[in-house]
């Protein structure tokens, strides 16, 4: 019961979308309607599960006074700031509207902390394309030339620096053509190769073969 | 944005220098801004879930809307059709969703966890079902007839002999020696170069972001460049 329920919704959902997209008419087309809306609203309710899952674990680690303690107060904090900010004071479905409580948050707030933590990543690769990016071997000068010439070429400073050559050989042309072509031919293979798994993938868990999402007990 | 020494501006820019505080070492100003990160992340993406998504696909097609807030400018859901007009509406059917979904926030209790299993097999049961035929007709599909393409150029010459190695450098059933193992080496150069063009393409965004957030703090909080 507890594990042949769950492979049967699997496997009758899995089927309904591949039948919906061989015969798109009445009933496949509304029933793949109708499970995307309940798959959105799922999904939802999933992400919901994380963040009260992480407001709990934030309140176990405040009673139990654990090593950083107030810091999961201001995860808290933070939280029902905006979603107070959100619910009731933010004209309801106009939450995102200019010059709401919520908006104010996401500008001032949310942003420069989401955008600044994104940011700090150039200095996490710079230092790993530091260790990786040894001309060792002819493959990782491969890696090497390629990403130097794509940085080199989305910057002025590139053009600048082949400025006495014709423009169709400059650096940012030359930049465009490795993105074009050679990246191009590469990321063709690794679509390819990713699409084949998540189709025999899809096969196995539709079919039931596959079980590991249900546990183990 | 408004420029200069205002609240609002030097909150942010507080907040930038509290996350950027990090390039020195892990200090408690990093920290308290991190925690406020995940708290303020976690309730924008709950807020915003609820008014995008749960009230206009769940509660606004059920009609609950209407029952808790009589005045509100939506239509009539299916309880309303249901109880008023006498008629069956399919939007009820959604209500199975809403079961599903208070299901799956079951996994917060751990003796009802097991519960959750029947909303995670429909995730995977939809996911599956509709990554089989996109990712095949988009990713597959789509590509290989995308590098049948005339060898009348050394480009288009690029492009399939890049992604025919490729492939065959995944291609593990045999293994990789004479002309299958040659085919495979020149698919890891082709790989090679394209891990080296995404990461510079990525090391590039981010570098634009940074620009973007020094540029705030010198530009319009300090307003030091003008």
């Amino acid at each position: 019961m507890r594990r042949e329920i769950p492979l049967i919704i699997t496997g009758v959902v899995g089927f309904t979308y591949i039948i919906q997209f061989f015969i798109p008419h009445w009933p496949f087309n509304i029933m793949e309607h109708m499970l995307t809306d309940w798959m959105l609203i799922i999904f939802a309710f999933a992400i919901w599960l994380g963040v009260l899952n992480l407001m709990k674990v934030s309140l176990d680690r405040i009673s139990k006074r654990t090593k950083d303690w107030p810091y999961a107060l201001v995860t808290i904090l933070g939280f029902l700031f905006i979603v107070i900010a959100g619910f009731f004071f933010s004209g309801g479905r106009r939450f995102l509207d200019p010059g709401t409580p919520f908006d104010y948050i996401y500008q001032f707030i949310y942003t420069p902390l989401s955008a600044t933590m994104f940011a700090m990543l150039a200095f996490y690769v710079a230092s790993a394309s530091y260790r990786a990016f040894r001309a060792r071997t002819k493959e990782a000068t491969l890696l090497l030339l390629a990403a130097f010439f794509v940085m080199l070429g989305r910057v002025p400073v590139g053009d600048a620096m082949t400025s006495f050559l014709p423009e169709s050989v400059r650096l940012s042309k030359f930049a465009d053509w490795i993105m074009n072509y050679p990246q191009t031919a590469g990321q063709r293979a690794i679509m390819i190769g990713i699409a084949l798994g998540i189709v025999s993938t899809s096969l196995r868990l539709i079919l039931g073969i596959e079980r590991s999402h249900l546990g183990s007990d | 944005m408004e420029f200069g020494f205002t609240f609002s501006n030097t909150l942010a820019a507080i907040l930038t220098i509290g996350i950027i505080s990090f390039l020195w070492r892990d200090n408690p100003l990093y920290k308290l801004c991190e925690a406020l990160f995940v708290g303020v992340s976690a309730g924008y993406w709950f807020v915003s879930l609820y008014y995008q998504n749960l009230l206009p696909q769940l509660f606004d097609k059920l009609g609950l809307t209407l029952i808790i807030t009589p005045h509100a400018d939506v239509k009539e859901g299916a309880l309303q059709v249901l109880f008023k007009q006498g008629r069956f509406d399919e939007r009820i059917l959604y209500i199975f969703a809403g079961i599903l979904g208070i299901m799956m926030l079951m996994r917060l209790f751990p003796n009802l966890g097991w519960v959750s299993r029947w909303p995670l097999a429909f995730i995977v049961g939809t996911t599956s079902g509709l990554y089989f035929t996109t990712y095949f007709q988009s990713n597959a599909m789509a590509q290989l007839k995308s590098t049948i393409i005339p060898l009348n150029s050394i480009n288009n010459i690029v492009i399939v002999v890049g992604t025919v190695c490729g492939l065959i450098y995944f291609y593990f059933s045999k293994e990789h020696k004479g002309v299958l193992g040659g085919a495979a080496k020149v698919g890891t150069w082709f790989l090679m170069v394209t891990f080296g063009a995404s990461f510079g393409y990525t090391v590039m965004s981010r570098m634009s972001l940074l620009i973007g957030r020094i540029d705030f703090i010198f530009s319009t909080w300090l307003g030091l460049v003008k």
